[in-house]
Formats: structure tokens, sequence, C-alpha cells
């Protein structure tokens, strides 16, 4: 089946190296001339896998439910003229058609970089509970009361802070 | 008015300062930024865009970064007051399109420079002379830093800072410098360099022109991933590429000089004696001309004192540039002679290229004996190298 048209069986087998990363294509012989496969200087695969990833993507899975972001009215027919998104909502309105989209794009799927500091307390205190809840479980099933007592306490405070938000 | 102090002052980057700045022009780290929940520049309503502004300019503003800052909002500014901003890389065209409920801030060095509503909420760009990406950064990171105790960013744990576009998802940072490489050019190794580049997830472009026309020899090499990679990261895997570049670029020099120095000294020759007799100069012909006079001044064909004016001109002959000082419109030609009357009064006090001084000192570096380097002195007389070699 052609990755492009997904109607047509596949005749052209596309192999490329792009970082590192073997990415493999399938495409019909139609699609194949369309996408200018045969000139070989013109030709990326990285732009391809990428063209056919985003805009494709999101139309499938929004126009399969109709989305539309809740917190700015944001629809995908919108992101298809434009490239760019409503507003931040719309990342997840629209994650599961965007997910192979920036697979395509970037390095990687998961940020790495800089946290606000606001938010890497946080992080950081939710990563603290679950330890800690995990530890209390622990301590009753090893019917360690006393330390289940006080492992209860600071959690209950860490939640506190959580909801706070400080 | 403000506006006129920043046209009529030239930025700090343009200095020609910090390491290997005979090869990098400049340096650039911008942030993308936006407010969690309200909706993005171009798809929010003229009153929503209007309320992020106020939100945000009097916290730019406040930035101890900012505390000689001109602040200016977008239909305050005239067209043209807004291309000498875009020449000067202080705002983008897209920016410049922009009127009601948009504004830039920047410092009076013109080294920081910070959007609002452009494609995204905030657009902060540090912007240095030479091969300064570390430096870039670190100040941009810290004017982040500053504001987001009091701004609360749109950030998601999984894909980091979210923007309009999902381009610049994760760091929203693009990392560029501005390289001059003639070397390259004139060598025809350029392609080749481009390719490299590019096949390591970098992006290269011409500075001026559309395609693959690169003016003025320069080029722009940025990262075009911002997910899946942290910031110092992506600086210094920039920085290692660009060291490269600099290397190639170093050795195609030497390598004009020693094998192929009669073409070079024919662009040396023609190229001054245009600038210094034109009376008319449209753009690309100015900045391929003042490409090989700030190679000249790389290679010691000229003075040192004479690398400021030539630098100075690529930004003074640039067409907003050349049209501020005039009071009413100026016509294509009336430009092109401008243009060239300005090139040559600036470098009136330019002598004519040392050709003598630079074959001598490479055929010492090359080793050569003196027997060889007679023999090329002989090949560029003294006079006029434009003369001797035609």
């Amino acid at each position: 089946m052609c990755d492009v048209c997904q109607t047509e069986t596949a005749t052209v087998f596309l192999t490329q190296i792009v970082d590192g990363n073997m990415q493999k294509v399938n495409l019909c012989e139609g699609c194949s001339k369309e996408k200018g496969v045969t000139d070989p200087t013109g030709f990326a695969l990285a732009d391809l896998l990428l063209g056919m990833g985003a805009a494709q993507s999101v139309e499938r899975t929004a126009s399969a439910t109709g989305q539309r972001c809740a917190n700015c009215g944001f629809t995908e027919a919108e992101f298809k003229k434009t490239g760019r998104l409503g507003c931040s909502a719309c990342y997840r309105t629209f994650s599961e058609g965007l997910g192979g989209m920036l697979r395509g794009m970037h390095k990687g799927v998961r940020h790495t970089g800089k946290i606000p500091e606001r938010l890497e307390k946080m992080l950081a205190r939710d990563t603290e509970i679950r330890g800690l809840t995990s530890d209390l479980r622990r301590a009753v099933v090893e019917e360690q009361y006393e330390t289940a007592a006080a492992l209860r306490d600071k959690i209950r405070i860490l939640e506190a802070d959580q909801e706070a938000g400080e | 008015m403000a506006i006129r102090n920043i046209l009529n002052k030239s930025s700090d980057w343009l200095k020609g300062e910090g390491p290997h700045h005979d090869i990098v022009v400049s340096s650039r780290v911008r942030l993308a930024r936006n407010l969690a929940g309200a909706p993005f520049p171009g798809w929010a309503k003229k009153a929503e865009r209007t309320a992020v502004l106020e939100r945000i300019r009097p916290r730019v503003e406040a930035l101890p970064e900012m505390g000689d800052a001109y602040s200016l909002a977008c239909q305050d500014l005239t067209a043209l007051e807004k291309q000498v901003l875009v020449e000067r890389h202080l705002i983008s065209r897209e920016h410049a399109a922009k009127g009601v409920g948009s504004a830039v801030v920047m410092n009076r060095r013109q080294s920081l420079s910070i959007m609002i509503n452009e494609e995204d909420h905030l657009r902060m760009q540090s912007i240095r002379s030479g091969l300064q990406l570390r430096a870039a950064f670190r100040a941009v990171n810290k004017v982040d830093t500053e504001l987001e105790a009091s701004l609360d960013f749109a950030f998601d744990p999984d894909l980091g800072y979210l923007t309009a576009c999902p381009s610049n998802v994760g760091t929203g940072m693009r990392v560029s410098a501005m390289l001059h490489v003639p070397g390259l050019v004139l060598s025809e190794q350029i392609n080749q360099v481009i390719q490299a580049v590019n096949k390591i997830g970098l992006a290269v472009r011409g500075l001026y022109g559309e395609g693959t026309e690169a003016l003025g020899n320069l080029f722009q090499i940025s990262n075009q991933t911002t997910l899946g990679e942290a910031e110092e990261g992506i600086v210094d895997r920039l920085q290692k590429v660009i060291l490269q570049v600099i290397e190639h670029e170093q050795n195609a020099r030497q390598t004009l000089l020693q094998r192929r120095s009669n073409t070079l000294l024919d662009h040396m020759g023609r190229s001054y004696g245009i600038l210094k007799h034109a009376y008319s100069m449209h753009s690309k012909e100015a900045l391929n001309l003042l490409s090989l006079a700030k190679l000249g001044c790389d290679l010691g064909f000229y003075p040192e004192e004479q690398r400021h004016a030539v630098d100075e001109l690529f930004m003074e002959t640039q067409p907003a540039h050349l049209q501020k000082g005039s009071q009413q419109k100026l016509a294509a030609e009336e430009r092109d002679a401008l243009r060239a009357t300005i090139i040559r009064q600036k470098l009136a006090a330019c002598p004519e290229p040392d050709v003598v001084g630079v074959l001598e000192r490479t055929a010492k570096q090359a080793g050569s004996s003196p027997e060889e380097g007679e023999k090329k002195q002989g090949e560029g007389p003294g006079e006029s190298a434009q003369e001797g070699l035609i």
C-alpha cells in the first residue's frame, strides 16, 4: 500500500538514513513521480515524511471526530491553511495527529531542555509524592505503622503545597 | 522622538568585534514563548491580542536589561522605520507587517530586542557581533527566566514550550550565525559545505536574495529542530559546525592566495575600481562588491582602518537605510545614484589594494624561495592592480 495516497499498490520502496535513523517509505508509481522521488538531487525522504505526516494526519484525526479546540475554537481546517495552531491547549486537542508530525520534524518527541522554575518545583514535587506514596504502601504491608503515619503526614503537606500552587 | 535615535545610531552588533569576526558577522539566539491559554497572535481577535500586549509589555519594560529601552508600538512606526529595523535584524519581516496589538522593545545598544505578538506572544532575541553564540544564549535565557517569574508561559512536561508553529515547540529556540564566506564561494566549495551542514540537521540559507542566490557571500546557519535536544546541546552543536566552516573558509582563502592569486587579484582590482568610481549601483552589485572589499580587509589588501567603513556600508546601502536620510521617496535610479555616492565618499580615503605586500607575505608564509616571491611580485605591478592585470 502506498504511504502517501493510501489507495494504490506501492511499487517504489525507499530507505534513507537521516540523523542516523533509518526511515522507510513505500510509494505507488503516481505518488513517486509527483513527489519527485526519481530526481536524486531534489529529493529528501525526511521532507517527504514530514509533508505526509503533518496536515494529513491532523486532518484524519480531526475529521473523524469533528474536533474543535474547546479553549479557543480552533479547527483542523485552519491548521491546514496556516500551519499554525490556535492556542497552547490545541496541542492537547490535536495531540493524536500532531504526534506523527512532530516525530518527523524534530530530533526527538520529548522536551529535554529548560523547564520554567515554577513548574520545575511542581514536577519535582510530583515525583517526590509518587515516591513517598509507594514507600507508604510498603510500610503498611510491612505493618510499620509509625513510619506509615509519618509518610502520610509528609504527603499531605506536599499535596497541600501543590494545590496552593506554591 | 525615540525612533529617530535608533535610526541614527548603528547597532552594537555591527561593530565587527568578537571572536572570528572576520568570518562570522553576527550571532543570534531567539526564544519563542506564549502565555498559557491565551490564543496565539495569529488566531486571537484584536481585543484578545491587545489584552495580551497589555499584560506583557509592562513586564518587558520593567526588565533590568531594558532600563534604557525603546518601547515602540507597531502602529506608531512608519513603513520605512519598520524596514530599517528589519534590515538591522531587530524585528522580523512578519512583525513589520503588524499594526495595533503588536510592539517591540529593544535596548539602546540594540543587542536585545523583544517582539510582542509576532507569530508567538513573545519573541526574544539577543544579537552579538562575531561568534558569540553562548554569550547570546546566556543573555536571552536570563531575560526568559526573569519574565517567567511574573508571566505564566505555556509549557507541557513532554513537549516543552508550546509555540504557534509546531516547528518551534520544545525549546522554542533558534540559534543562528551569519557567515561571510567569499573563499568558499569563489572556490566553488560552498554547495558541498551547504550539503554537509544540511545532512546533520542544520539549515543554511543565503542571507539576501531569493532561492539559492546568496548576495554578498553571506550565509546563515541555524538549527532546524527544537524538540528532543536541550538548549546547551543545540548551541554547542552549532558552535562546532561553525568552527569547522570557518576552518574551511580560511583554507579556501589561503588556497586562492597561493594557487589562484591572479583570479583573486582580478577580483580585488575590479571591485576596487568600481566601488571607487561608479555613479550608479544596484543593491545586488553593491553587496557583491562590498563582500570583496571585506575580503580585501581580511587578507591585508586594505589597511585595517578601512574595515569599519566597509562593514558599515553593508548596512547603509540597504534600501531603507538609504531612504531614511531623504525627505521624499526616492525612485530606483535615484537610490542607485545615492548608493554609489555614499560608497565613493566612504571609501574616499581607501588606498589601492596592496598587491605587493599581500603577495610577499603569502610567499613567506608558504615558505617558498625568494626567487619565486619576486617572480610573483613581477606579476602584480605596484601602480594599479587593475591595469596590471588586464
